[in-house]
């Protein structure tokens, strides 16, 4: 899976770069969130821009790495969700769990 | 060995598709571009031909990774047969496949609230809430999964 990671005040932002998270990636996903909030992350951004699809599996996974950085009591926030994607999170109700911002900047003034 | 295979014939709302496909998460992404390109030459109210192809794509990824997953095939080069048929009244779409089966009645809804979110269990809930009817049974010493929507 291709992931670009950035750093910003101690925020670390995954920038997704997949058109699709489905079974067949996204366990990738899965590991390298465990791995980052076991090793000392705090807070972090997922942005999903480049994610076209998304399936249960990916659903699952982005669940996976809330309750991670629950664990930690850090947290897991999304940023640009596409539309496939929000109709997704939306007829499995996990809009209301997580915490969904249309820009990464903003998901990063949240913290401020 | 893998094998892939496809024979269909195409009318307007007269479309019957043969799939079969290995059993391998790799062929998500094809079985959900088929889903997308049949939706979008359905002919259907435009309430629903507009969210169809998305729907659709869903639906056979899903329903595929049921498949594969869950119903435990016993080997690694298992086949998939997927069959969708469209008509002017339905679209229906069959997954066949060789494993030992579950009982779709006993998978729970999923939990909504952030207290009880588990990571697994929304497959089977997303199927149930885009399409009007989904049954799973025994057919042909297998296996079928058969959802349909109706189109009018």
């Amino acid at each position: 899976m291709d992931i670009k990671t950035e750093h910003t005040e101690g925020i670390t932002v995954l920038f997704i770069r997949e058109d699709r998270l489905d079974a067949n990636n996204s366990e990738e996903l899965k590991v390298e969130l465990h791995r980052l909030f076991d090793t000392g992350t705090k807070d972090l951004i997922l942005d999903l821009k480049e994610i076209l699809f998304i399936d249960s599996s990916g659903l699952g996974v982005l669940v996976s790495g809330y309750k991670n950085a629950s664990t930690v009591h850090g947290s897991l926030k999304l940023s640009n969700l596409q539309s496939q994607v929000r109709s997704m999170f939306e007829l499995t109700r996990l809009h209301r769990v997580f915490d969904i911002f249309t820009t990464v900047d903003d998901a990063l003034q949240s913290y401020n | 060995m893998n094998k892939l295979s496809m024979t269909g014939k195409c009318m307007k709302n007269d479309i019957d598709i043969d799939i079969t496909i290995p059993s391998h998460t790799r062929y998500l992404r094809m079985i959900g571009t088929i889903g997308e390109k049949v939706a979008q030459e359905i002919d259907c109210p435009e309430a629903i031909r507009e969210t169809l192809p998305s729907q659709l794509a869903v639906v056979l990824t899903e329903g595929l990774v049921n498949a594969i997953k869950h119903a435990k095939s016993a080997a690694p080069d298992e086949e998939i047969h997927v069959r969708i048929n469209v008509s002017n009244k339905n679209l229906v779409v069959r997954i066949y496949d060789n494993g030992i089966g579950f009982d779709l009645d006993a998978i729970p809804a999923p939990c909504f609230t952030s207290s009880g979110l588990e990571e697994k269990g929304r497959g089977i809930f997303i199927l149930k809430s885009l399409m009007d009817t989904v049954k799973y049974t025994r057919a042909n010493g297998g296996n079928v999964l058969v959802m349909e929507k109706k189109l009018a």
